[in-house]
């Protein structure tokens, strides 16, 4: 089968993962205590790494925006530019990235040992439908606990930079956060906000398109996970820009 | 083996319960099975024989619905199922149980979840008549101690039994066995086919048999169960035989194709050199 050709199926599965598994959310049977579950495994366990990504993050863009706004002589508007940048773009992405890393490739890898060791023919064997109990609780939980995850990082950010701007800056609390507050409009909330959904499209079914596409036992399993997570932040980092690109061209942004 | 009050599986007796008509399957270049015509009658059983990678697997993943072939057609209970969608073949799958390879038990739940799992989905029956019911199908394969534990905690030959259970709480009509005793030891591998004898004989369910081991072959088709005895014996003339036994029908797979089908005499004194190495 030629490269163009694979390319093309692919993107045909994983559209056909996207139909049934939104179809799944307006018909029986739904599988709320898998959906809990999945909220548990893909967000509250993601949680930590997260905060920990998201404070640093923050800490060393301050840093960073210190250092050249300092020469200009414009260390009052660091909460602005720290601000903007998270909502706008570090948050989002890279809590994809970091969801990417951790939860396109458990989700590939789970599916694809339940997929070489015939868990799935087993299941479709026992009248259940793969699509409804694998990847509609997984897709439903990213899209829920991603953008959460993300406002969270984003205010970790915001209080990593805070501990620069009063450590380092020498700013007073209102003069950062005043200044982050009053440049912030809903456009960038809300831009802040479609990403994460788009985001939590890419890691889940990326994640179950490589799991349930695992061929060559366990060996094809490792391979799965590595390409899940190549795959998964390529899509994010594309699609930021294509997403960016067409809010702006809408005048959104 | 311990006597149970399993009803036997109901099933109309005029017809075959499975028949392959000249189904043929490829995997992309590579052709798996061309042509394959059997049937299987009420309550008989179709050993399955052949080297790795002849189709066996594939041909019970066909007969569940779980692939299409590319041509012909496969009759279950005298309907066609190859025209049928997903949904429409779940329901000819709950009067079907398979046991997998390595038996396929979900990692993430224990041993009762295993078991009960088909009968919840149904949702047809309360908790209680499926632990009921689940403890019976335990009891059955004698792992009522296992009951709580994780597939992981289990041995090899446990997660046969288990998968067996599994298969059977849904009192199929027709059993599918993916070769159940590859890799146990002798021991294990006798109790699991004593099972299979036990399902048929008590159950009077279809069975078809993958394996390549004949020694499992020819203990289903040289056994019966007793309920007096609560265990196996031998099919002897002095001892009325077993209908069951007698109908066990042995195909041996090889290029795609059936290289040989008949019974156990037959392949017992077949002088075809390769049918000699099966049978050696």
């Amino acid at each position: 089968m030629s490269y163009v050709k694979r390319k093309i199926l692919a993107i045909q599965d994983g559209t056909y993962l996207l139909v049934n598994a939104t179809r799944a959310l307006v018909t029986p049977p739904r599988y709320y205590v898998d959906t809990l579950m999945q909220l548990d495994v893909i967000g509250v366990a993601s949680l930590p790494i997260v905060l920990l990504v998201g404070f640093f993050t923050g800490a060393v863009l301050a840093l960073q925006s210190y250092r050249s706004l300092e020469r200009f002589g414009e260390v009052g508007i660091l909460g602005q530019m720290v601000g903007l940048s998270v909502v706008l773009e570090l948050g989002p992405v890279l809590t994809a990235v970091v969801m990417a890393g951790r939860n396109s490739s458990g989700i590939a890898s789970e599916l694809g040992s339940m997929l070489v060791s015939e868990q799935v023919d087993a299941l479709r064997a026992m009248g259940t439908d793969p699509l409804r109990k694998l990847v509609a609780p997984r897709l439903y939980a990213t899209l829920i606990m991603l953008p959460l995850l993300t406002i969270l990082a984003d205010f970790v950010a915001l209080v990593g930079g805070y501990f620069i701007a009063l450590t380092i800056a020498h700013l007073t609390t209102s003069q950062y956060w005043s200044s982050f507050y009053q440049n912030l409009d809903y456009h960038d909330i809300t831009q802040g906000l479609v990403k994460p959904l788009m985001f939590a499209l890419v890691v889940a079914l990326v994640g179950c398109y490589f799991g349930l596409n695992t061929t060559g036992g366990t060996e094809g399993v490792g391979r799965s996970t590595t390409q899940a997570v190549v795959v998964s932040i390529v899509l994010i980092i594309i699609l930021d820009f294509l997403i960016t690109q067409f809010l702006i061209g809408i005048g959104f942004a | 083996m311990q006597q149970t009050d399993i009803a036997p599986a109901q099933e109309p007796q005029d017809q075959a319960s499975i028949e392959l008509r000249g189904v043929s399957l490829a995997f992309d270049e590579k052709l798996v099975l061309q042509g394959i015509t059997f049937d299987v009658p009420h309550a008989g059983t179709a050993v399955l024989l052949g080297v790795s990678g002849s189709g066996k697997s594939v041909l019970l993943k066909l007969i569940l619905g779980l692939l299409k072939p590319d041509s012909g057609s496969i009759l279950v209970e005298g309907g066609d199922i190859t025209p049928l969608s997903e949904q429409e073949l779940n329901r000819v799958r709950k009067r079907m149980g398979i046991v997998f390879q390595e038996g396929a038990l979900f990692d993430s739940l224990s041993v009762y979840e295993n078991v009960s799992y088909r009968l919840r989905e149904e949702g047809e029956l309360g908790e209680e008549v499926i632990e009921e019911r689940v403890r019976q199908m335990l009891g059955f394969v004698e792992l009522e101690d296992a009951i709580y534990k994780m597939p992981s905690e289990l041995s090899g030959g446990m997660r046969r039994r288990v998968a067996i259970a599994r298969a059977m709480v849904s009192q199929p009509a027709i059993m599918l066995y993916d070769s159940p005793t590859a890799g146990l030891d002798p021991v294990t591998a006798h109790t699991i086919n004593a099972l299979i004898v036990k399902m048929r004989d008590v159950q009077h369910v279809t069975s078809i048999v993958v394996t390549h081991r004949v020694q499992d072959a020819l203990m289903l088709s040289g056994f019966t169960y007793s309920a007096e005895e609560q265990g196996l014996r031998p099919v002897t003339s002095n001892n009325g035989g077993s209908q069951a036994a007698e109908q066990t029908q042995f195909l041996v797979l090889k290029d795609a194709g059936i290289y040989f089908r008949g019974d156990r005499q037959e392949i017992l004194s077949a002088q075809d050199p390769y049918l000699r190495r099966f049978v050696r």
